[in-house]
């Protein structure tokens, strides 16, 4: 608990992650704002009003990566040793930290995109939660953004570097796994399964069918079930977050 | 108490630290000297336990640094002040510290007057000036009350009131019982500052002893001799003696002053003067590590 209370410090006591919520909630909720606005055609889905949640979750990456970069950068980690030398304690803490606020964070960016659109469009029709499918669509942003916080701080403690750590979560997330698919023959069944693709179906796979638009609704490729996809994303972000937990134990700091 | 033994740290094939042994006794300010690059800062990072010896090991008070419960309320250290997060205010980064550690938070105050930074508590650390940023240092070094104290080149960059202040500092420290290990490159300030000397060079011991002692050890004496005769003189000097020029005299080393004088009564040859002088600290001390130093200038 003590030091759940120190990470908790540590983090609240900067600018960055200040900023990194605001702009994960300002993206993610006014991009969904733009969407209900010109929804014109038709009733808009619960689904669609989780479409955006993937801004707020690249800005909440940067945040956790940021969390842990930020310590190397600035030698404070040296000083976190100092006080734990166990050094698996402190850095669990703020896993548990950065991943609880990613939540939180997460929960606001999904009520809040869905509840703007209620108030946004003239047909709600489609926009109640009636359905565990669009119960997920709303309250899955939450655990993607907890796991997906995870996954960064594992790659932010591997890699040490804010500019390092920030390029290889963004470039992968945003390019690799959408230009891996320009590999012929075997590009889509890779894409399938690559992390970023597969928490998307999670969010937004296998929206109920009476509120979509004939032939529209995001194409979501996946083998797994949605609650597979998060299980299979989560299981990334965790081995990605314990493999950099031994990495930090094993060497210098 | 610190006791080192056969502590060796590899970086590749770099030999930082090699098969070093020390200790460092209570109550007594103990230098830590050497050259750049010397492995001063690599020893007290592995007496933290933030790098991992290759070999040996590095005991605080009969216990390795991760065996300490609570490990700021028996070792307080600072290695570097510029270790703070630059938006973080002072009193926010020593608060985390504390709480890490379960000091309660009134002890972070105590330490920020202790420092004399109560003002600029509320201030982000990053606007600190050099000689702040060591006092916040310090002031997370004291935090937990500790009985060892580590301060790796605390007087660098420093004005002359900033480096007398934390000279004293460290002095009241050991004057209380503490054991405070403090890392130098400079002799002449260790000789002012410290009572027992540790000096390496190259990663190996060089010395340990009272800075007393090895000042004594390290000026090596000259006699400086000045006669109108000055040629025939040098002459007459014995083979072992080793002279050197200097501004219309001659140094000579190893020889006595009364040997020098009844040598120059028995030829005949008139002294103008015959003073001893005592070698310079930084001269011996760069004669002592000559070897062991990592960078040569080409000369």
């Amino acid at each position: 608990m003590t030091l759940l209370a120190v990470e908790r410090i540590k983090l609240f006591t900067t600018r960055s992650p200040w900023w990194c919520m605001v702009l994960a909630l300002g993206l993610s909720i006014g991009f969904t704002a733009i969407i209900a606005a010109n929804s014109t055609e038709g009733a808009m889905p619960v689904v669609a009003s989780a479409f955006t949640h993937q801004f707020g979750l690249m800005v909440i990456m940067v945040m956790a990566a940021l969390a842990i970069t930020t310590e190397y950068r600035f030698g404070t980690i040296k000083a976190t040793f100092q006080a734990v030398p166990d050094r698996i304690s402190p850095l669990v803490a703020k896993g548990v930290v950065v991943a609880l606020l990613s939540a939180v964070v997460g929960l606001l960016v999904g009520f809040g995109s869905w509840g703007l659109s209620w108030l946004i469009v003239s047909d709600r029709s489609q926009l109640a939660l009636e359905s565990a499918n669009d119960w997920r669509h709303v309250l899955g942003v939450s655990l993607v953004f907890a796991a997906g916080s995870l996954l960064a701080l594992g790659v932010g403690t591997l890699v040490r570097q804010t500019a390092g750590a920030v390029s290889i979560i963004l470039v992968f997330a945003l390019l690799v796994e959408n230009l891996v698919t320009l590999i012929p023959k075997i590009g889509d069944d890779i894409q399938k399964w690559l992390p970023f693709t597969v928490a998307n179906k999670f969010v937004l796979g296998e929206a109920d069918s009476s509120g979509l638009p004939e032939g529209a609704g995001p194409p979501v490729p996946g083998e797994l079930s949605p609650w597979g996809s998060l299980a299979y994303f989560t299981a990334i972000a965790l081995a990605f977050f314990v493999v950099s937990l031994v990495v930090a134990k094993r060497r210098d700091a | 108490m610190i006791e080192a033994t056969g502590l060796t740290k590899h970086y590749g094939t770099t030999v930082a630290v090699d098969d070093l042994s020390f200790t460092v006794q209570a109550g007594r300010v103990t230098g830590f000297l050497g050259p750049n690059g010397a492995g001063k800062s690599t020893t007290m990072r592995m007496i933290l336990g933030l790098d991992r010896p290759t070999r040996g090991k590095v005991l605080i008070d009969g216990k390795r640094y991760h065996e300490l419960h609570r490990p700021l309320r028996t070792v307080g250290a600072l290695l570097d002040a510029k270790w703070v997060h630059p938006n973080r205010s002072a009193r926010a980064h020593l608060l985390w510290l504390a709480r890490s550690n379960g000091i309660p938070a009134r002890r972070v105050d105590e330490v920020l007057d202790l420092v004399g930074l109560t003002q600029v508590a509320k201030r982000r650390a990053g606007g600190f000036s050099l000689g702040m940023s060591q006092r916040l240092g310090i002031a997370g070094a004291l935090l937990g009350d500790p009985r060892v104290l580590l301060f790796d080149e605390p007087v660098n960059g420093l004005d002359p009131e900033g480096i007398q202040w934390i000279r004293q500092f460290m002095h009241r420290l050991a004057d209380q019982g503490r054991t405070v290990f403090v890392s130098s490159h400079l002799l002449s300030e260790m000789a002012q500052t410290a009572q027992e000397l540790i000096v390496i060079g190259r990663g190996r011991l060089i010395a340990q002893t009272s800075t007393e002692q090895f000042i004594r050890d390290a000026t090596e004496d000259a006699v400086r001799v000045r006669s109108p005769q000055l040629d025939r003189l040098r002459e007459l000097l014995p083979g072992g003696a080793r002279v050197t020029d200097g501004d219309g005299a001659l140094l000579v080393h190893g020889l006595e002053p009364a040997r020098i004088g009844e040598l120059a009564a028995l030829n005949g040859i008139t002294l103008h003067e015959l003073s001893p002088q005592r070698g310079s600290l930084e001269e011996a001390f760069i004669q002592l590590t000559k070897e062991s130093v990592e960078y040569h200038a080409h000369e």
